[in-house]
């Protein structure tokens, strides 16, 4: 266990210098030059030229690499171009947010999707299973953006049950109001690929010989359903969750710039939008760390999961 | 060495009758569209299609929707079917507002130091001539808050999303397609390699190296298609890379080799004609995913700029329009969008039923 623990960490490094080298070489090759940006806009040749000094500008490309390196494993990430903040307390403000928002969407739309989907398995090729179907690719074609845009506008303006939007300083004021349309709109969307993606799962473990022994030896159709498919089907649903999980960490960028959430995924968009190139960079290779970590911890649980499967 | 015999001009074999049906196998794609063909809402939703290519063509060509930009109706006018209604409601709140106007108007040309020379002025103002165009109070599908046809607007916005989609999914797959040639037949370190490369992308969520590439190259469409396929191909890569890999050691390439066909040959000649269904089901996926991607990109201020029209800026539009009651411009760019949507993975999906290569041969 702690070899194959070992093992797996050793590996992300190859990938993880492979996203170091784009992130550096991505901004260095094609972007602008930061002295410029930094810089207001009239000032003088030798001001850009002590900046340039400053950043390390003009030292060759392998020393500026050393040092950008030398930032990613001592978790200095720099500061913001933008708002001179450091870009460590930049993310340790934002990310409270948008895991108030993440969480609950993630959660909702498992927890929702599963029984649907199994229900809609266990009485596939029904009318109930073509409208649902149908319903869901019907779905799928309308624009996450739409979803939004009417949602706000019925549920928050017309209705008036949600705040049209907002937030507070105080996580269960937001928790408790204003995520739940943000949260609500999310789940609407994310439900009919999640439910399409397990009813597939669910029809593979439907069709095996251990359904049929279950009920030939007498099982109630829940009980076969429950301790036998869903508990079979956990694995292919565990790695598309555990997929999700670094998606989490920053945000739905849409719903973040649409309701004004001041979470990761909005400042990443400011960032964007200013040329902020620390931001950017930091954010990237932080978040493509904690994907390959969450890759390697899916892996773990199906070990929990399913004691047939071996870690090697 | 004896020549080998000659069978056909044997006695034996020329006189033997001929079968009374030969039924020759059938290529792929024509048993294909022989199973495409039976499934009525494949047939349908290929006739959307064809329908929206029909129209992108013309739009295209500047046949339909050439004057999008001209400001032909009274900002946000009415759609003509619920124009009476609309009408009437701004009609009597002008109405009221004219007559409130009128109370408060009172005749004060005794005391304005200007009231003698609005005679003069008028006079002046007489010898230019002036020109008003026209606009329509009411248009087919409404207008959007400068005037403009939200119909026109529909038309050349569903031409850019879906070309920038088509296009995109193109650069995609010649990426991922021949990188998944190349590494799934080579294998070694040039599969190591790309393997690696692809290792990489996949390890930032695909939004977020979408962002990184748009801060570097900036905006617009073509840089929306190509940042769209540079960062997208991953998909097509596995898939193509895996069928390689299966395709690469089955007979008939051992065979084609065996008669001295290239690397180039055997890649492109034997194994890309068997595995282009899948490629061709897993592009048309990606088509839908990045027209998506458009409209939301496209809000989010990284996408189509705001001089051009796609779903994604109609969309971003009638956000501020929705507040004021105007729905139109909404509803015009949902339905667009949505019916070539549906159809368009309704088409990908039967196509993938028919060109299933598991199913082939039954019937």
């Amino acid at each position: 266990m702690l070899a194959y623990l070992l093992r797996r960490l050793w590996q992300t490094i190859p990938t993880l210098l492979g996203v170091v080298l784009l992130v550096f070489f991505l901004f260095r090759k094609f972007g602008v030059d930061p002295a410029q940006t930094l810089a207001s806009l009239n000032a003088t040749p030798r001001e850009i030229a002590e900046i340039r000094q400053q950043l390390g500008l003009n030292e060759p490309w392998w020393a500026q690499l050393g040092l950008f390196i030398k930032g990613i494993v001592t978790f200095d990430w720099g500061r913001s171009w933008a708002t001179n903040e450091t870009i460590a307390h930049l993310m340790a403000t934002r990310l409270p947010a948008t895991l108030t928002v993440t969480i609950p969407i993630l959660i909702l739309d498992t927890l929702i999707a599963i029984p649907i989907a199994l229900g809609v398995a266990y009485v596939r090729g029904s009318l109930t299973d073509r409208a649902i179907m149908v319903g869901t690719t019907v779905a799928l074609s309308i624009s996450f953006l739409v979803y939004v845009i009417v949602g706000q506008y019925v549920f928050g303006f017309q209705l008036g049950w949600f705040p049209v939007q907002g937030w507070s300083d105080s996580t269960w004021t937001n928790l408790l109001v204003y995520a739940p349309l943000p949260v609500l709109l999310a789940v609407m969307v994310g439900l009919s690929p999640q439910t399409r993606l397990y009813r597939s799962f669910f029809l593979d473990e439907l069709g095996h010989d251990y359904v049929r022994t279950a009920r030939a030896k007498g099982l109630t159709e829940p009980a076969v359903l429950v301790r036998h498919v869903l508990r079979n089907a956990l694995i292919p649903i565990l790695t598309n969750v555990g997929l999700a999980l670094p998606g989490i960490l920053i945000g739905s960028f849409l719903i973040e710039v649409y309701f004004s959430i001041p979470g990761i995924g909005r400042e990443v968009l400011l960032a964007v939008n200013r040329s902020d190139y620390p931001v950017i960079q930091a954010v990237t290779i932080y978040v493509a760390m904690l994907t390959m970590l969450a890759n390697l911890a899916v892996d773990l649980s199906y070990r929990a999961v399913d004691p047939r499967v071996v870690l090697r | 060495m004896a020549d080998p015999p000659d069978f056909a001009s044997t006695s034996l074999i020329s006189t033997l009758p001929e079968p009374a049906t030969v039924r020759r196998a059938d290529g792929v794609w024509r048993s294909a569209w022989r199973r495409f063909r039976r499934d009525g809402v494949g047939m349908v939703s290929l006739a959307v299609v064809l329908a929206y290519a029909v129209l992108i063509a013309c739009t295209g060509s500047g046949l339909l929707a050439r004057g999008w930009q001209d400001e032909v109706g009274q900002p946000d006018a009415p759609p003509s079917f619920a124009g009476a209604a609309a009408r009437e409601a701004t009609g009597a709140a002008s109405a009221a507002a004219a007559a409130a106007s009128a109370r408060a108007n009172v005749d004060i040309s005794d005391i304005d130091p200007l009231a003698p020379r609005y005679k003069e002025w008028d006079a002046r103002a007489a010898q230019y001539h002036a020109q008003t165009r026209p606009v329509a109070a009411t248009l087919p599908f409404g207008a959007d808050r400068l005037g403009r046809d939200v119909l026109s607007k529909a038309l050349k916005g569903t031409q850019i999303s879906v070309s920038v989609g088509v296009l995109a999914a193109i650069v995609a797959t010649l990426i991922g397609a021949s990188l998944g040639a190349v590494a799934g037949f080579f294998g070694g370190r040039v599969g190591d390699l790309v393997e690696w490369v692809y290792n990489v992308l996949t390890a930032v969520p695909e939004i977020l190296l979408f962002f990184a590439f748009a801060a570097v190259f900036g905006r617009g469409i073509s840089t929306l298609v190509l940042i769209m396929g540079l960062t997208g191909w991953t998909g097509q890569y596995r898939q193509v890379r895996a069928e390689f890999i299966k395709h690469s050691r089955r007979e008939y390439v051992r065979a084609a080799e065996a008669i001295g066909a290239g690397a180039g040959a055997r890649m492109f000649r034997h194994i890309l004609p068997n595995v282009s269904h899948v490629i061709l089901v897993r592009m048309s996926l990606m088509v839908v995913g990045f027209i998506k991607a458009e409209v939301i990109l496209s809000y989010l201020g990284l996408g189509v700029a705001t001089h051009q029209v796609s779903w994604g800026t109609m969309l971003a539009e009638s956000q501020s329009e929705l507040i004021l009651g105007h729905w139109w411009q909404l509803a015009a760019a949902t339905i667009a969008m949505a019916v070539f949507v549906t159809a368009f993975s309704l088409m990908a999906d039967a196509w993938r039923d028919a060109l299933d290569p598991k199913l082939r041969g039954q019937r």
